[in-house]
């Protein structure tokens, strides 16, 4: 598979009063065509911003990207100018925000929120962008199509809200869907149903989709591979089945133990991952979760961990797999 | 009812019943339609347009031409060749009163329209664009806000003698700013949401995101503001008229028309009574309509 985008040493720095936050401290990875790929962490670990950076959309004052490259089908996004980031926006790479009760203009209606990408983007007229926007509520399963495109965000749900995002980021069959939470306010059911609608996108027009979550059962339901990321870094990477056969570093090894399972004994107390995360602004020295891991050792308060490769997309960045040929040992 | 067993069968499975289809109203329709559930926007509607057509049809049907003068005539009660009476020159004060409306309306809709091209879409910019362009164009508004609008008349005056137009120049240098203000205000938050976000990840440019989602979003404020500003505007020129900064003989504004009655409010109170309720009611009706307009025009408030 042809890889679309490919991301080295991503630096995004966010200026605020408190100091400068290196919400993204040096990612790299790439995506295939077809591909999804799932970035899980905790909150404030710099999932969002990689997806914005990717989209060029942290605006500066405060953020910044301050080095790095993304390269999109061998361009390199960085260093466009404003308005042709502009024709790549919602054409070629489009995202779904977390938030769907927010992501919509309350004072225009749904019909012409659709429709603006694809004038913007595809020359349409007003009835050709009408007719494929009825096409695309029906496609993310909005009933009756026609007449809900003069209905206004507010007489809409939450569930139907997101769809409607959905619709507007893959009117124009980007080749790169980034869904940022895509799922995180809104209730189980609807989250089975929007995930299925990501599933079926994903083979109907075959996109590439970035899923930025923090729920492990998301991404194992949609994604091929899987990006950890701590503190701003990727620590793990790995296939989805690799990564649930042995999840590798111990903040990943942490994340698995938190999720409450249904065969264990009830009495146990779900076990979590303590202290806090990290303060972006003055990051600790050496690898950024050794405060709050429990392997750690000298080393990983003096010196940031390299990454130890052990097969294509399995890499890790701890010590403790220093000198190790295989995992496994 | 009686329950039998017939009742457990299987119900037959109908044809799909289409949901009820809701007309699709385009927005002006819509807001139409919400202004007439406001029985006192459509008051103030009714009334707005009786006294423009009043102020520029009104004329043409009568004999008396507000300049003719007829000293028997002096102080005449309103009769039925005066309805409303003449003043101390013997001259027609229904037909001046129209004459009045021209000059009061004019100049209410030259100041909101000034408003809404330049507060608007000033205000519009340099609250989306910020940083330094943003400081830069405040400042310049609050030097404007800063001079007198009465200071500014008069060196106008000065310069270009009395009339019309200096009014016109003055509304037009001063009140914009407190529409690009409120604009601004209101830019500086909406532009900070996640949809201002959204439209930018489909491509928007700055000027679409501008002038499609964000300035919509202020209609309220620009709507209540503009309204509000009319009458502001209708007084304020009545206000110079009546110190004699304004329009001058015989030409006549409802507010020399005021100034002129005032002198002899005491012998002959019809003289301000008419020009008086024609500004209460040109007012009362602009707010009324500004309010409904308000409510009908922003459609996060349909029901």
């Amino acid at each position: 598979m042809e890889e679309i985008l490919k991301v080295t040493n991503l630096t995004t720095y966010f200026y605020t009063q408190g100091g400068i936050v290196q919400a993204v401290r040096g990612v790299d990875f790439n995506l295939k065509k077809g591909e999804a790929l799932g970035i899980v962490g905790e909150s404030g670990c710099g999932k969002t911003v990689t997806g914005l950076s990717i989209m060029r959309l942290i605006s500066y004052p405060p953020g910044r990207i301050v080095d790095g490259q993304i390269e999109f089908n061998k361009v390199n996004l960085i260093q466009l100018r404003e308005n042709n980031i502009a024709l790549i926006r919602g054409d070629k790479i489009s995202m779904i925000f977390q938030d769907p009760m927010s992501s919509l203009n309350p004072v225009l209606t749904i019909g012409n929120q659709l429709m603006e990408p694809l004038i913007i983007h595809k020359n349409c007229t007003t009835s050709q962008a009408r007719k494929r926007a009825i096409e695309l509520l029906e496609l993310v399963r909005i009933r009756s199509g026609s007449n809900m495109l003069a209905r206004y965000p507010h007489e809409f749900s939450g569930g139907m809200r997101q769809r409607v995002m959905i619709a507007m980021a893959i009117s124009c069959e980007p080749e790169i869907l980034i869904a940022d939470e895509p799922t995180t306010s809104l209730d189980v059911t609807v989250q089975a149903q929007i995930l299925d609608l990501l599933k079926d996108i994903k083979r109907k027009i075959n996109t590439s989709i970035i899923l930025i979550t923090h729920n492990l059962a998301v991404v194992a339901g949609l994604c091929d591979r899987v990006l950890v990321f701590y503190a701003g870094k990727i620590v793990e990477e790995a296939l989805i089945e690799d990564l649930y056969a042995k999840p590798l570093h111990p903040y990943t090894i942490g994340l698995f133990k938190a999720v409450p399972r249904l065969d264990v004994e009830k009495e146990k107390k779900l076990q979590t991952i303590h202290g806090l995360p990290p303060d972006l602004i003055s990051p600790p020295k050496g690898c950024a979760f050794h405060p709050r891991c429990d392997y750690s050792m000298e080393i990983c308060a003096i010196k940031e961990p390299p990454y130890f490769n052990f097969k294509e997309f399995r890499r890790v960045a701890c010590w403790l797999y220093y000198g190790k040929r295989d995992f496994n040992s | 009812m009686e329950i039998n067993p017939k009742l457990f069968e299987p119900l037959e499975r109908k044809e799909e019943t289409t949901s009820k289809v809701l007309p699709s109203l385009n927005y002006w329709q819509d807001a139409w339609i919400r202004l007439k559930k406001s029985k006192l926007a459509i008051a103030g509607l009714i009334i707005i347009i009786f006294i423009g057509i009043f102020s520029f049809l009104g004329p043409v049907f009568l004999k008396s031409k507000y300049f003719e003068t007829s000293l028997y005539n002096a102080y005449k009660s309103p009769t039925l060749e005066h309805p409303f009476g003449t003043d101390e020159l013997g001259r027609d004060v229904l037909v001046r009163v129209m004459y009045g409306g021209r000059i009061s309306l004019a100049v209410g809709f030259a100041a909101s329209l000034v408003n809404l091209l330049i507060g608007v879409v000033y205000g519009g910019l340099s609250g989306y664009l910020g940083g330094k362009v943003d400081e830069i164009m405040m400042r310049i508004v609050d030097i404007l806000y800063s001079l007198p609008v009465l200071l500014i008349v008069i060196l106008l005056m000065v310069v270009l003698g009395p009339g019309l137009v200096n009014i016109f120049i003055a509304l037009g240098i001063s009140y914009w700013t407190g529409m690009a203000r409120i604009v601004r205000g209101q830019i500086l938050s909406l532009k900070e949401q996640e949809f201002t976000l959204a439209a930018r990840m489909i491509g928007a440019t700055k000027s679409q995101i501008l002038f499609r989602h964000l300035i919509p979003n202020t209609i309220g404020p620009i709507i209540v503001t503009a309204t509000f500003q009319i009458p502001n505007a209708i007084f304020f020129e009545s206000f110079l008229s009546f110190i004699g900064l304004g329009v001058s003989a015989p030409m006549a504004s409802w507010g020399v028309l005021a100034s002129d009655g005032i002198r002899a409010i005491r012998a002959y109170p019809y003289l301000i009574f008419f020009p008086a309720i024609f500004i209460c009611l040109t007012m009362l009706s602009f707010n009324f309509l500004g309010d409904g307009l308000r409510d009908a025009l922003d459609p996060r408030l349909r029901r």
